[in-house]
């Protein structure tokens, strides 16, 4: 359980970072929290020949609001961001997916982009990216481009990044005002990866029917799944269109088999937590007369 | 830039409980290994190497993490605290005390890295409920006390601090 060999970089500046990242191409590995990358380097499942720590890069450590977005700098821990209270107000799905990320001592090193970048199809944040339809800024000494969540998870534990890019900041984009979010996860334990996991943006308008909706599943599939759910809107969300909705979730992703669960069983957790996190969330007035 | 040759020794320096060190690592090597056999600070256990049984928990600038997910190198330049910083076994701390009251430990593998976190825990939520305590000791494995007796000495803790500052 020890790590193999490897030589490491901790560049101060994220020029040095980006000319070191394009100098060792695939030979060199990000260390950002090292909550997903140590365990993997202790256990050999990866043994990268260099490291390039980028806790040295203190201005990647800030949260600021850019173009009716949350700009999460890629060294803001997620504890940080759990204890920010603007942050939470801003983008409030946080406030419920980021307790469910392994545990408070882990999530005082982790980071949001580690995660994002490391795209466990089971992890919470690539899914909250997903459902909120944020984005990444990537940076290389070839140039800056942005990448949506859409075309960011590519696969299990694959991005579309290459070796010499650095994810140097996630774009959460802010609530509009009326917007509601929900999430929901079924985990063995607290603080394990969840089996699956639900997230939902909803909007209603003055007549109490559907203006907005996005539905999106974790752990279903090899990347965070977005459900089409265009034909809802204009609808009231009743008991119907709730187990329509479900259903069509559950049928819609294409979850594993493992010594966890059955695929037949997080389809069916699906169909109940998508359930119930869209009940959670009709209109009081309409739950009272239904 | 800071770079370390595979292999090569990397001078660290670094404050632990309080006291100025500088030793020699090379890169690979877990900040928990270097506690533990370079510092000689044996009370950092070790479980699982993998960020999972808390066992290894110190805190770094005041914060709890894993000490086997950070490698020695990454420690240079800051405060790390082992549960040593908390009392000694003639002076033992509030917590350490209400965890002897308690009966909140038996085998005690895993209480230096309870007790740290719990420390901090403690500074950061001076009135827990016993849901947030729950919560914060979900990141740590104890075979042996069923956790009932660790909520109630980390509670009777912040009891005891809120009495004496009031
Ligand atoms: C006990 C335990 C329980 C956990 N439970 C959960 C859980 O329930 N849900 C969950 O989602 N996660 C969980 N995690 C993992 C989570 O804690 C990690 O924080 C997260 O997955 C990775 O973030 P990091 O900053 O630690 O990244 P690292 O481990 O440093 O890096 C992860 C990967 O991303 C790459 N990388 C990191 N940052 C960047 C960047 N800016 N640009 C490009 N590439 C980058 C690295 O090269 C590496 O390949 C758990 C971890 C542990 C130890
Ligand atoms: S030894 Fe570090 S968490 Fe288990
Ligand atoms: S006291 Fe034995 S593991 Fe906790």
């Amino acid at each position: 359980m020890k790590p193999a060999r490897f030589d490491y970089y901790l560049p101060a500046t994220l020029e040095e970072a980006l000319a070191t990242l394009s100098e060792l191409g695939s030979d060199g590995k990000v260390l950002a929290g090292g909550q997903s990358l140590v365990p993997m380097l202790n256990m050999r499942i990866a043994q990268p020949a260099a490291l390039i720590d980028i806790n040295g890069l203190v201005d990647l450590d800030a949260i600021t609001c850019e173009h009716g977005a949350l700009r999460v700098g890629a060294m803001v821990r997620q504890a940080t961001l759990e204890r920010s209270g603007p942050a939470l107000g801003q983008v409030p799905l946080l406030a419920q997916a980021l307790p469910l990320v392994g545990h408070w001592q882990t999530r005082n090193r982790g980071t949001l982009c580690g995660s994002l970048a490391h795209a466990d199809p089971s992890a919470e944040l690539p899914l909250l990216l997903s459902v909120l339809n944020g984005s990444v800024e990537v940076h290389s000494s070839r140039g800056v481009r942005t990448v949506a969540a859409r075309d960011l998870f590519v696969s299990f534990f694959t991005t579309s990044l290459e070796a010499d890019e650095l994810i140097v900041a996630a774009y959460l984009p802010i609530a509009p005002a009326r917007r509601r979010y929900a999430f929901n996860e079924f985990a063995q334990r607290h603080g394990d990866f969840a089996l699956v996991s639900v997230a939902c943006a909803v909007e209603f308008d003055e007549q109490g029917m559907l203006a907005h909706l996005t539905l999106a599943l974790g752990g279903a599939g090899e990347v965070p799944l977005v459900v089409e759910a265009a034909d809802a809107l204009g609808r009231l969300l009743d008991r119907e269109l709730i187990a329509a909705l479900a259903e069509r979730a559950s049928t819609a992703c294409d979850p594993p088999s493992d010594h966890h669960a059955s695929a037949a069983f997080r389809r069916q957790l699906v169909r109940t937590l998508t359930g119930r996190m869209l009940t959670a969330l009709v209109p009081q007035e309409e739950a009272a007369a239904t | 830039m800071m770079t370390h040759k595979a292999g090569e020794h990397a001078a660290i320096a670094l404050t632990l409980d309080g006291t100025p060190v500088v030793e020699q690592a090379p890169t690979r090597m877990l900040l928990s290994d270097f506690l533990r056999q370079t510092c000689g600070k044996t009370e950092v256990h070790v479980g699982c190497e993998h960020g999972v049984c808390g066992a290894c928990t110190v805190r770094v600038d005041g914060r709890p993490v894993r000490s086997c997910l950070m490698f020695a190198v990454q420690a240079a330049g800051h405060h790390v605290e082992t549960v040593a910083s908390l009392g000694t076994r003639d002076d033992l701390s509030m917590l350490q005390r209400q965890f002897h009251e308690h009966h909140a430990l038996q085998c005690g593998f895993c209480t230096p890295g309870i007790l740290s976190s719990a420390q901090a825990f403690l500074e950061e939520h001076p009135e827990p409920t016993e849901r947030e305590v729950v919560e914060m000791l979900t990141g740590h494995l104890c075979r042996c006390t069923g956790y009932r007796a660790i909520i109630d000495a980390v509670l009777a803790c912040a009891r005891e601090r809120k009495e004496g500052t009031s």
